[in-house]
């Protein structure tokens, strides 16, 4: 395991070489040298390659070892690093303990200020202090889509992207996505039925373009099914500035979707599960529509899963859909044994690794900052024992914005706790 | 842990009351003692056909500590006929190359719900927490169990030869578990283990409270211990009244036979040794106390399970010689999960108690060897060290012991049900994936040939039947 005072001696004596590549003094500047790189850019996988970065960027990427001046240097030797992963469908910071222990903010019930649900805004919401961050941190997850869960509405409110740095400023981008279904749960929701939920969806769009470019005060009409926060909320979905994600299993749910793209061309759709997306994966790659999916949900948990499979995330991928993996927020974590259950069930090794970084990325609107290792992202990185997508390996160092992230946990402490021998004290009195 | 026998002990007392009405025709004719069958549901497994086969060549992991980098298992009529570097077979006898490949004893999950709560998961399909009372023991989780449960052949390809299927965790007593063998068919009595004891369900901490708390209680954990207590109590009660009976009986008198209950009954059944109790317990203080009602009423838990807090009792529990069933890494989705550590298995491991890898989840139950894989990855990063071999135990071995069932299944030794796993790679791997699986030395699931997979009931004509899953 890599230390950070093993970091520091390295980088003492790499202060000794006269460097080809120097940083400034007083900058956090580091090298990983020697590792597997999976950049997820053009430049593909690199071995024995080197990263550089400063000033919270990726500097640049070699294939070499160049001599190194004022970096603290990380051994890559027998590590594969990789963009940090982004947790592609989250509540993080939205709870702590699901069940029975008090306020979850990634559910809401219906209350004056939205009827429909598309008005809640989780960026209110976000507790960088929770302790689910440092946990997901430390296993490589260094950003994240957060969004509410249950509102019993049609939409599921306003997601927002948040960086799982240390710190109090968690909010990449506030109102990043509007998220609803049209699925079984959806229905039950919304009148039990599809025949009106569909309605319902359609009049939710036909009222956001009403209030499109429109000043309201307190004293204006307004008689929508929206609430007038509602509808506001949803002007940026129909503009297709902000993606409409939207729950769904069955095939024939999926063909829906894909016809309420042909009706509203401008939106920015993205599926989440897509459970029988693999029988309509043609038609969803030629409507450019993205999917967030569980590899491994292969069972029929409702009617509308019946074709459930693990093979789904390999044939989605193969027709040309962008698929991202990582749907759920305690255990963000196994996003990678997921990737990986989907690599064993044919999913191409490479697009595995894809579906945790570049492709969440790109379907939420920041591969231009993150998701992939080149010259002036942002320097979120993970350097693991091994393969990422192999259980039994493990992050060892991740980096977010340039800093080395502190590699404990809550979960860290009670482990190292009660690892401690037995002394004449109580437990509590042993703090790791 | 107690060595259970379930069924001996009443073959034998059946026959005693038969014999003694058959042979004293001159005598006032006595009514024999009433006896009662223990085993009214029995199995009509059978096991599926078979032919010998050798698996040669093969990286083997026994189960019990053994690994041999290059061996050969031979079996036969249903059973494990040799195991080794080299062995030797009749002429002709089907042979399969292993190279590359691992065999593993068949992973046996302590704690699933399969078939009580079946998918699709309707609410027709809810069958498994028998919510009217906080002790429901009279409720046996086998007259829940649906085999059309598409769950069961999702849990093969993933190289589960058996499991427990438990009632849920509403209740204090939520009723008897069953084991049975991976091989659904027409009846739920078609997939009962031969010989397997009886478990029996208990849960601690947060549901019953949860589910009581507005419906007359408990509503408290100490209200909860309070109803163990009672319970265990009555069922004392009511096992001296039979046993009373049945004394006076043998001293000639001619006692009035106890009104049956058949509540107490299975609580009894745990108290006479027949049944072993498998304790849903998050919280280390929680496993503690209930170690003291285990004491006061001297019974043995066979497992806690979900025991996201063993690694804080781990030699308590060694002393005890009560197994932890755990995840490797849930926690947090309610506040008994709080303290859920990714180390916890090989923690409990490393104090020299018994470790088991259960997963209480329909998918979980289809990559039990990544979740062991995982806890052995992440004690290994702490410096806990131990050897693949010796982490297989969670998997088969220690399931096996907390079920009864060790005697017959659970590791790759001669003469026992050859109940294994052909694996592509290392199967600690997450790339590795299960070639054959063998159950009873039947061919259970075979990768390679679409055609021969298992679809339940459920599953034909409709979308996807038959696809790769």
């Amino acid at each position: 395991m890599i230390n950070l005072q093993k970091l520091r001696s390295l980088a003492v004596l790499a202060v000794a070489l006269n460097g080809l590549f120097s940083a400034s003094a007083g900058a956090k500047n580091i090298a990983i040298v020697d590792a597997t790189v999976h950049t997820m850019t053009e430049q593909g996988t690199l071995t024995n390659a080197t990263v550089l970065i400063s000033n919270g960027k990726i500097q640049t990427i070699l294939t070499e070892t160049p001599a190194l001046t004022g970096y603290d240097i990380i051994d890559g030797k027998g590590k594969v690093v990789t963009p940090g992963l982004i947790g592609a469908y989250t509540s993080l910071g939205l709870v702590e303990v699901s069940s029975s222990a008090g306020t979850v903010d990634s559910s809401a019930s219906a209350n004056a200020i939205s009827n429909i649900g598309a008005a809640y805004d989780v960026s209110y919401a976000i507790n960088p202090n929770s302790s689910l961050l440092a946990i997901s941190r430390i296993e490589g997850v260094t950003s994240a889509a957060t969004s509410m869960n249950r509102t019993g509405q049609l939409f599921q409110g306003q997601g927002a992207i948040i960086t799982l740095a240390e710190g109090m400023t968690p909010l990449m981008k506030k109102a990043a996505f509007v998220s609803t279904g049209v699925d079984n749960d959806a229905a039950d929701d919304i009148g039990g039925s599809r025949a009106s939920l569909w309605v319902a969806l359609e009049r939710a769009l036909d009222e956001a373009s009403y209030v499109d470019g429109k000043t309201f005060t307190p004293q204006s009409p307004w008689y929508g099914m929206s609430s007038l926060e509602d509808a506001r909320a949803l002007v940026p979905v129909i503009q297709g500035d902000t993606p409409l994600m939207i729950a769904a299993h069955r095939e024939a749910d999926l063909l829906q979707i894909i016809a309420l793209k042909e009706r509203h061309p401008k939106l920015d759709i993205v599926v989440l599960y897509a459970t029988e997306g693999w029988k309509v994966a043609d038609q969803l790659a030629a409507a450019n529509i993205s999917v967030i999916l569980n590899p491994e949900s292969n069972l029929p948990y409702e009617f509308d899963q019946l074709a459930a499979t693990m093979e789904n995330a390999g044939r989605l991928q193969k027709a040309g859909v962008t698929i991202a993996i990582g749907m759920s927020t305690h255990n963000i974590r196994l996003a990678t044994q997921h990737a990986g259950n989907a690599v064993s069930h044919g999913l191409p090794y490479t697009a595995g690794l894809a579906a945790l970084t570049i492709n969440p990325a790109k379907i939420l609107g920041i591969d231009n900052k993150v998701g992939s290792l080149s010259k002036g992202k942002q320097a979120d990185l993970v350097v693991w024992s091994g393969d990422p997508l192999e259980v039994a390996e493990g992050a060892e160092v991740v980096i977010i914005n340039g800093e080395l992230v502190d590699m404990t946990s809550r979960q860290t402490k009670l482990r190292d706790r009660y690892l401690q021998p037995a002394s004449g004290k109580s437990v509590h009195y042993i703090r790791p | 842990m107690k060595i259970l026998s379930t069924y001996a002990g009443m073959s034998l007392s059946v026959l005693a009351g038969v014999f003694l009405a058959g042979c004293d025709a001159e005598q006032p004719e006595k009514e024999p003692p009433v006896t009662l069958n223990k085993n009214p549901f029995p199995s009509t497994y059978q096991a599926m056909e078979s032919e010998p086969t050798l698996i040669t060549n093969v990286h083997i992991l026994d189960g019990i500590g053994g690994y041999i980098e290059s061996g050969s298992v031979f079996i036969s009529d249903g059973k494990i006929q040799a195991i080794g570097k080299s062995v030797s077979v009749p002429n002709g006898t089907k042979t399969i190359d292993g190279k590359g490949q691992w065999v593993t004893p068949g992973i046996i999950d302590v704690h699933s719900h399969l078939g009580v709560y079946a998918t699709p998961d309707t609410a027709s399909h809810s069958d498994g927490n028998e919510m009217t009372d906080p002790v429901t023991a009279q409720a046996w989780a086998e007259h829940s169990i649906w085999p059309q449960d598409p769950g069961f052949h999702r849990a093969l390809m993933g190289g589960v030869t058996s499991l427990q299927i438990l009632p849920g965790s509403a209740n204090l007593v939520g009723g008897r578990a069953v084991t049975v063998k991976n091989v659904p068919n027409r009846v739920i009595q078609d997939m009962k283990f031969p010989g397997a004891p009886y478990g029996m369900k208990m849960a601690c901490g947060e549901n019953p409270k949860r589910v009581y708390g507005k419906r007359g209680g408990p509503g408290t954990r100490m209200g909860n211990v309070a109803g163990y207590r009672q319970a265990w109590a009555d069922a004392q009660d009511y096992k001296n009244k039979w046993d009373r009976y049945y004394a006076e009986y043998d001293q000639g008198k001619d006692p009035k036979v106890p009104k049956r209950d058949l509540k107490l009954e299975t609580l009894a059944g745990v108290l006479d040794g027949e049944i072993i109790v498998h304790m849903h317990c998050y919280r280390a203080d929680d496993m503690g106390t209930m170690l003291d009602v285990m004491k006061e009423f001297n019974y043995q838990i066979g497992s806690f399970h979900h025991a996201v807090e063993s690694y804080k009792i781990a030699d308590r529990l060694k002393e005890n010689n009560v197994c932890s069933s755990m995840w490797a890494d849930w926690w947090g989705f309610k506040m008994e999960a709080y303290d859920g550590i990714q180390e916890n298995i090989p923690m409990v491991h490393a104090a020299g108690a018994c470790a088991i890898v259960h997963s209480d989840d329909d998918k979980g139950i289809q990559r039990l060897n990544q979740e062991a894989a995982k806890a052995w990855g992440n004690g290994k990063r702490v410096g806990i060290e131990i050897s693949q071999a010796d982490a297989w135990q969670w998997l088969s071995a220690n399931p096996a012991k907390s079920l009864g069932i060790f005697d017959q299944t659970g590791s790759l030794e001669v003469g026992k049900n050859a109940d294994l796993v052909l694996w592509s790679a290392d199967p600690f791997s997450t790339y590795a994936k299960t070639v054959n699986v063998y159950i009873d030395g039947a061919l259970a699931f075979d990768r390679n040939d679409p055609s021969s997979w298992p679809v339940s009931d459920f599953e034909l004509g409709q979308p996807g039947e038959g696809d790769s899953k």
